[in-house]
């Protein structure tokens, strides 16, 4: 006789235990330390930082451990212990412009104040297995030059203000009265979504999504013709104006990844041809990321160009309410959740059709 | 046992106030989507984010809570919920029906009547009923604005030209107070007849796409049909083969690899009271 299947309880409880033994591995093998896995696996870190919109590499480093290095689920975790925190206070926007920089580079003048400043990048390493890093034999080499450089980029004013000065390409400046802008967290996604907003999505928006939508523009889906105005990575002061003392008091240092993105634009009834920008910004070092992100914010901006809203990555509503991971993976994943009434009611409907 | 370091029932009193008004709103307004600011819960979205917000929302110490999927309180996801509800707000869990003051439910309403002074929270994938017709929200927000339910009709009517009858088997769209034409949320077209003039409160959670609905207590509610083609909800040529219900939503079970099957209960707290209730006469 047919007895209803009990024990998920259980097997619950036995799954969460295999979990961390599949987590842990070979008990022989030393466990890695959060302090491993913030220096040695920076790029991770930093990914799991900006699309778990929280700057905190020690929580990013565990959420990394705890998720056995598979990044959508540690960004995951990160969020939802994001949600449970309070708002202290709001700082001040952060000014990229004087940021300690660690690397600079523009692709569209060949030499400009500051100079270009590679620094740590995978660009020209030539993509060779370095076996010496399998046998642990890795030296560390010592670049002499990076401290000594770091921060002293002499008048590293961004590129874009030298195309500014013959008002070559637009001004963003605040809106009237410089609105707080919306905030995602709190309050959900409206269409038609303000830019602010839509950058909010977008810099919490998974990294594959954008990249994917950012290549999609460079193919015929939409017509950006971009140009790297500026991609520069370093290091920038957070201050806070706490009400009872009334001025600005640094709170600490973050690092962030900006991109710019030069655009063309034809130009329109009350506006000369000129330069439009996409925007892209990250914690840490995501570089593929703020130039993905850049691509698809100056294809959402079609609209407010006046340009034809045909392709994907121009379309609000397709990007912005797919761009989050933890939205798409957890409902791709739902489909493995029981759903045997709504099946035995479409097998009754199929039978009834043949 | 409650964990303390996690507010009661995990999100903290700001937010609970800020989903109750969106509830409140949801209420005075049967059937509308209340846009409101759903947060990022430890269960991936998708798996009941939106039921257990508003459920941790309205949640007290004193509420005895039941969780049922597919009408079971014993499948992973309901034993999950449940779990998190007790490890975060330390409440008093049930799995009958009629001990339950709040019931939080995924594709199904239990089989047993619900009464006055109960509440329903229902987890809800995709709040828009024309969606599927329509994908972009600036577009449906307006149609609901405007009563424009065009669009549907249509479909069911093309369905009825097609078929000869309506291929909506389940989250099959309902029509609230007259008003707003709602996703009753994926249960079996078999159920939305529960949903009318239900004496408890019925409140939709879609934590993903960040809405909030209601359904008031003696509501009046009608699944979509014409006059010509009623509408019709499942039924079975065979009783429930452990309780010999006629009336209830039948799981049909695989019982071997030679075209074996058996209707059961989808409901295993309605199953097994008939059961128990069998033996004793």
């Amino acid at each position: 006789m047919y007895v209803a299947v009990k024990g998920g309880e259980a097997a619950i409880d036995q799954s969460v235990r295999l979990v961390a033994e599949a987590r842990r591995g070979d008990a022989s093998v030393p466990e890695l330390t959060l302090q491993q896995i913030k220096q040695q696996l920076r790029l991770s870190v930093d990914r799991v930082m900006t699309e778990g919109s929280i700057y905190d590499p020690d929580l990013a480093a565990l959420a990394i451990k705890q998720a056995a290095g598979d990044l959508v689920e540690a960004i995951f975790l990160l969020r939802a212990f994001r949600a449970t925190l309070p708002r202290l206070g709001y700082t001040l926007a952060v000014d990229t412009a004087s940021m300690q920089l660690q690397r600079r580079v523009s692709a569209i003048f060949k030499d400009l104040p500051g100079g270009q400043v590679l620094g740590p990048t995978y660009d020209y390493t030539q993509r060779l297995l370095d076996f010496s890093l399998a046998a642990q034999m890795g030296t560390v080499p010592i670049c002499e030059s990076a401290e000594a450089q770091m921060g002293t980029v002499p008048d590293a004013s961004p590129v874009l203000e030298l195309l500014d000065q013959e008002g070559l390409i637009e001004r963003q400046a605040p809106a009237a009265g410089d609105p707080a802008p919306g905030d995602l967290t709190r309050e959900p996604l409206r269409f038609p979504a303000e830019r602010a907003v839509r950058l909010q999505n977008l810099a919490r928006g998974d990294e594959g999504f954008l990249l994917a939508m950012g290549y999609s523009t460079q193919r015929g889906f939409a017509h950006g013709h971009p140009f790297a105005g500026e991609i520069r990575y370093g290091k920038v002061q957070v201050e806070l104006v706490p009400e009872e003392l009334g001025f600005p008091v640094a709170i600490g240092e973050i690092e962030l990844t900006e991109c710019q993105m030069v655009n063309q634009f034809a130009g329109s009834k009350t506006e000369p041809p000129q330069f439009t920008r996409g925007y892209g910004l990250v914690f840490g070092h995501c570089e593929r990321k703020a130039m993905a992100m850049a691509l698809v914010e100056r294809a959402l901006r079609a609209e407010e160009l006046g340009e034809g809203v045909e392709s994907p990555a121009q379309m609000q509503e397709f990007v912005l309410s797919h761009s989050d991971s933890l939205e798409a993976s957890g409902f791709v994943q739902h489909l493995k959740l029981p759903h045997y009434v709504d099946f035995q009611a479409e097998l009754e409907l199929v039978r009834k059709m043949r | 046992m409650r964990d303390p370091h996690y507010a009661f029932a995990y999100l903290d009193e700001r937010t609970k106030r800020m989903v109750r008004r969106a509830l409140l709103k949801a209420v005075a307004i049967p059937g509308y989507q209340v846009p409101f600011g759903s947060r990022e819960m430890p269960l991936p979205y998708g798996w009941g984010t939106g039921g257990i917000q508003v459920t941790a929302s309205i949640l007290g110490p004193k509420d005895v809570l039941k969780v049922i999927d597919q009408g079971a309180d014993d499948t992973v996801n309901a034993v999950n919920i449940r779990r998190f509800f007790e490890r975060t707000a330390g409440i008093a869990t049930t799995e009958r029906t009629r001990e339950a003051t709040i019931l939080q439910t995924r594709h199904r309403i239990p089989e047993t009547p619900l009464a006055e002074r109960q509440i329903i929270v229902y987890q809800v994938p995709v709040p828009e009923p024309l969606q599927r017709l329509e994908p972009r929200e600036a577009e449906t927000r307006r149609m609901h604005a405007l009563s424009d339910y065009g669009l549907m009709h249509v479909k069911l009517y093309e369905d009825i030209a097609r078929y000869g009858h309506v291929s909506t088997t389940y989250d099959y769209p309902v029509l609230v107070n007259g008003r707003y034409v709602m996703a009753p949320s994926p249960i079996p077209k078999f159920d939305n007849p529960k949903i009318h003039m239900n004496p408890a409160l019925q409140l939709f959670g879609a934590g993903r796409e960040k809405r909030i609905y209601a359904v008031p207590p003696y509501t009046k509610v009608e699944s979509l049909a014409f006059e010509d083609h009623p509408f019709e909800v499942q039924r079975w040529s065979r009783p429930c083969v452990l309780c010999g219900a006629v009336d209830s939503f039948l799981d049909e079970v695989v019982t071997d690899d030679r075209g074996g099957r058996m209707f059961v209960c989808s409901d295993t707290d309605y199953c097994g009271e008939r059961r128990g209730r069998k033996a004793a006469a």
